[in-house]
């Protein structure tokens, strides 16, 4: 069957997953049930452990689904010592849902399925030889990529049970008390482990920091707590964040930072209140760099910024140009520090952030975000997952769901090397394009012909021209030329759902 | 490429001649003049690459209103002629000299043009040429080397050489380059082409920059070569006019058109003749406002 974006989706795995196509960026209001988890009664005197391998083979059965979050990303410890003793143990056919998987995981998370301890998986993406692995065909069954709020979506509604979460954090007491800003591996913003923490049945906390009791502020809570694990180390903190974030001096990405803030201070949303997404990366630094400019110089304020928080982004909060900071996830250490000092950062959690099926979620009071592509095309598909030669190599993080801002803003070059970003088909539907607004590259921006309001407002901008995505696809293709189709086998690989649980694509093997 | 009527050239960036990646993107930064260079930034075991490399560039790359220029090898060099050929086939604009000391040299540059663009059936007189004057003896005959050709469009200092040859190095405060500047400055302005300042290649030193920028400006150069993309937006904000430039010009301008509703040959302003060295400030403030993206569509001015 095809979906609405026009992809090819397999049916036999649709129908034995009871999967729908994609239709429409269009949520409604549908009535949901929410699950709930299953849990042991206990005071919470006997929480405590010391022995992680005992807990393992206490809470793991086969056939379970597991967790874990990445917001230690590649400076985790947690998720290789926990899958060690999985696979140690003889545990099989687990489903492996983590919040994301991280190039540190792959490794083990390769030899789980060799071992046939991991059987299925669900992420928001991974990386390297991971995704090789993955594109070479070698898990039976197709990964389920997610969005972080379509992940708490399907946590929510129960498509994901989590039966133990296995969840890393630098301090915890007694009952599991535990917050992301105190210790030696912090990262701040604990969000998408909350999902896990709040609707797993069994949550399992690791740290290297046992606090006394009672620890606050509170992020996990003891309610939601089996068991508390004391280990050696639960992250290298030299490898969670960017470290420093230094400005970058690459004159492309300078070009292109300096006409997205032109498209945002031109736009009828940059007034007072409005409020932004800026994301990491290079290119959105310096955004966040030109954006604070243009707020001093026209007297605006953001009621808030929202997402993976940077300190570019902290300093505009400290400085009172945010009233208010949403945050999911920091990426770098300057951002988690400033969670721990400015009661205006606030923690929220992946559902709060972005879950579509939800009582209203921070992404749709978003008003402008800056998103990043591998590809986009000229129907203004975006792909953040697969590379140009059809290997998975990318996450959807919060793409899908930020990109239903009232104005979202794709920022790629042209051309990367000798690859075209602007193609005529992407590789991989991630995001559709109906929920893209304006593409900004080196040489120009093209607007969405849906959005002729916006056609409108950017038609003078002084040295800003303005394409057809057609014309910035031609452009591309003078440049570098045109690829040959990537030559695929009959398996999928992989499903792409859309954030309300639809498929917007399939990934399938690459032949090699 | 750009057609060579009186254009505006605040800035000449260079890009190496041997870089695909800067090569490609040397169009997106809004450069007046892009200089690819074929001499000092390519090492001798890559000079054939980036002769073809630029060769194909001109030929396929939209560079947008930029006028290109080519810097070839020096006239001692076996790669000259080679040079000359490949860029007079891609129809560069301008082919410019390093180490330009004499005007015969840019006479034996013109005759090697000359036949190529009779080699390769180009309308003899497309190409057009600059100079370089990296030297004593370069400053020293600056005037004959600026008006060598019908076909020059520029001279440009090169201070680099030109302070080692003087037995100095840069200074700060630029007086070692006062007597070369004033010289090349004269030489093309007694010509009526333009002229070009040299690089300033410190980019953690903006301060610098300007003050070095706004000093040529105030000399009266057209431009100043350049090392960074980052510099092209310092220098257009140097040359920006302001807004009571712009509405003095606009009220030149609109005296002129009226001056010729009523078939008069004395333009007049506020009572007073206006006369031609105003008419051609005003014009060339008009082209320095819309370069700089100060008026819109009907001419009004932009308030930032």
């Amino acid at each position: 069957m095809k979906n609405k974006v026009n992809r090819e989706l397999p049916d036999d795995i649709m129908a034995q997953l009871a999967f729908k196509p994609f239709q429409t960026t269009e949520i409604g209001h549908p009535t949901i049930q929410r699950a709930a988890p299953k849990l042991v009664a206990t005071t919470g005197n006997d929480k405590l452990k010391d022995s992680l391998a005992e807990i393992v083979q206490a809470t793991v059965k086969d056939g379970m689904t597991i967790s874990f979050h990445h917001h230690f990303r590649n400076g985790d410890f947690v998720f290789n010592m926990v899958m060690r003793l999985i696979i140690d143990q003889g545990i099989k056919n687990l489903t492996l849902a983590p919040s994301s998987l991280t190039g540190i995981m792959n490794d083990l998370v390769i030899e789980a399925v060799e071992a046939g301890t991991v059987t299925n998986i669900t992420s928001s993406g991974m990386r390297g030889k991971l995704g090789e692995f993955v594109s070479g065909g070698h898990l039976a069954n197709p990964v389920i990529f997610r969005s972080h709020g379509g992940r708490a979506r399907a946590i929510e509604e129960g498509s994901i049970k989590i039966d133990v979460a296995f969840l890393g954090v630098p301090n915890a007491d007694r009952l599991g008390n535990a917050n992301g800003m105190n210790g030696d591996a912090v990262f701040g913003s604990l969000g998408y482990a909350l999902m896990d923490a709040q609707y797993a049945d069994k949550v399992v906390l690791l740290t290297d920091n046992i606090v006394p009791y009672p620890n606050t502020p509170a992020s996990i809570k003891q309610t939601q707590v089996d068991y508390v694990v004391k280990v050696d180390q639960v992250g290298d903190p030299d490898k969670i964040g960017s470290g420093a974030t230094r400005f970058t001096t690459d004159p492309k990405e300078l070009k292109i930072a300096k006409t997205v803030n032109e498209v945002i201070t031109k736009s009828p949303y940059f007034k007072e209140d409005f409020s932004f997404q800026t994301g990491s990366g290079g290119a959105a630094l310096a955004v966040t760099r030109y954006l604070r400019q243009s707020m001093l110089d026209h007297n605006i304020k953001a009621s808030f910024a929202l997402g993976g928080i940077t300190k570019p982004t902290t300093d505009l909060l400290k400085e009172g140009l945010v009233r208010k900071i949403m945050d999911v996830q920091d990426f770098d250490r300057g951002a988690a520090e400033s969670m721990h000092t400015n009661a205006n950062q606030q923690e929220i959690d992946a559902s709060w952030y972005a879950d579509p099926y939800n009582k209203g979620a921070m992404v749709d009071q978003l008003d402008v975000v800056i998103l990043s592509a591998l590809e986009i095309d000229t129907k203004f598909n975006v792909n953040v997952m697969s590379g140009s030669d059809g290997v998975i190599r990318g996450a959807i993080g919060g793409h899908q769901d930020a990109a239903t801002a009232k104005m979202t803003i794709i920022s790629a070059p042209l051309v990367r090397g000798r690859l075209a970003t602007v193609v005529p088909d992407v590789t991989t539907v991630v995001t559709p394009g109906d929920s893209i607004d304006v593409l900004v590259t080196e040489v120009g921006i093209a607007i969405n012909p849906k959005r002729q309001d916006l056609i409108t407002a950017f038609q003078n901008l002084p040295g800003i021209p303005v394409f057809t995505i057609e014309e910035l696809q031609q452009k591309a293709a003078t440049i570098v030329g045109n690829a040959h189709p990537i030559e695929y086998t009959d398996k999928t690989v992989a499903l792409i759902e859309y954030r309300d649980g639809t498929i917007i694509d399939a990934i399938q093997q690459v032949k090699d | 490429m750009a057609e060579n009527t009186e254009r505006l050239r605040r800035t000449m960036m260079f890009v190496p001649g041997n870089n695909p990646a800067m090569v490609k993107d040397a169009g997106i930064y809004g450069a007046d003049s892009i200089m690819f260079d074929l001499e000092d930034a390519v090492s001798l075991s890559e000079k054939d690459a980036a002769r073809t490399l630029i060769y194909e560039a001109l030929t396929t790359v939209d560079y947008g209103d930029a006028e290109l220029v080519v810097r070839i090898n020096g006239l001692d060099t076996p790669y000259y002629e080679n040079d000359i050929k490949a860029m007079v086939k891609a129809k560069v604009d301008v082919i410019r000299l390093p180490k330009t000391e004499s005007a015969d040299m840019i006479h034996t540059l013109e005759n090697l043009v000359v036949a190529a663009e009779k080699q390769f059936g180009i309308e003899v007189g497309t190409i057009h040429l600059m100079a370089a004057i990296e030297s004593a003896k370069g400053v020293l005959n600056a005037p004959e080397i600026a008006a060598a050709s019908e076909r020059m469009i520029g001279v440009a200092l090169s201070a680099e050489d030109y302070t080692t040859d003087m037995k100095t190095h840069r200074y700060p405060d630029g007086a070692e380059l006062e007597f070369a500047r004033n010289m090349v400055l004269h030489a093309a302005r007694a010509a009526g082409i333009a002229a070009f300042d040299t690089v300033f290649t410190n980019m953690d030193d903006p301060d610098g920059f300007y003050r070095e920028t706004e000093h040529i400006h105030q000399l009266g150069f057209d431009g100043k070569s350049l090392v960074n993309p980052r510099q092209i937006e310092m220098v257009n904000k140097v040359y920006e006019p302001t807004q009571k430039e712009i509405a003095t010009a606009k009220n030149v301008i609109t005296a002129i058109a009226a001056a010729k509703a009523k078939g008069s040959g004395v333009i007049a302003m506020n009572g007073q003749m206006v006369d031609r060295p105003v008419v051609l400030r005003a014009q060339r403030v008009m082209r320095l406002a819309k370069a700089s993206h100060l008026l819109d569509e009907e001419g009004n001015y932009i308030e930032k």
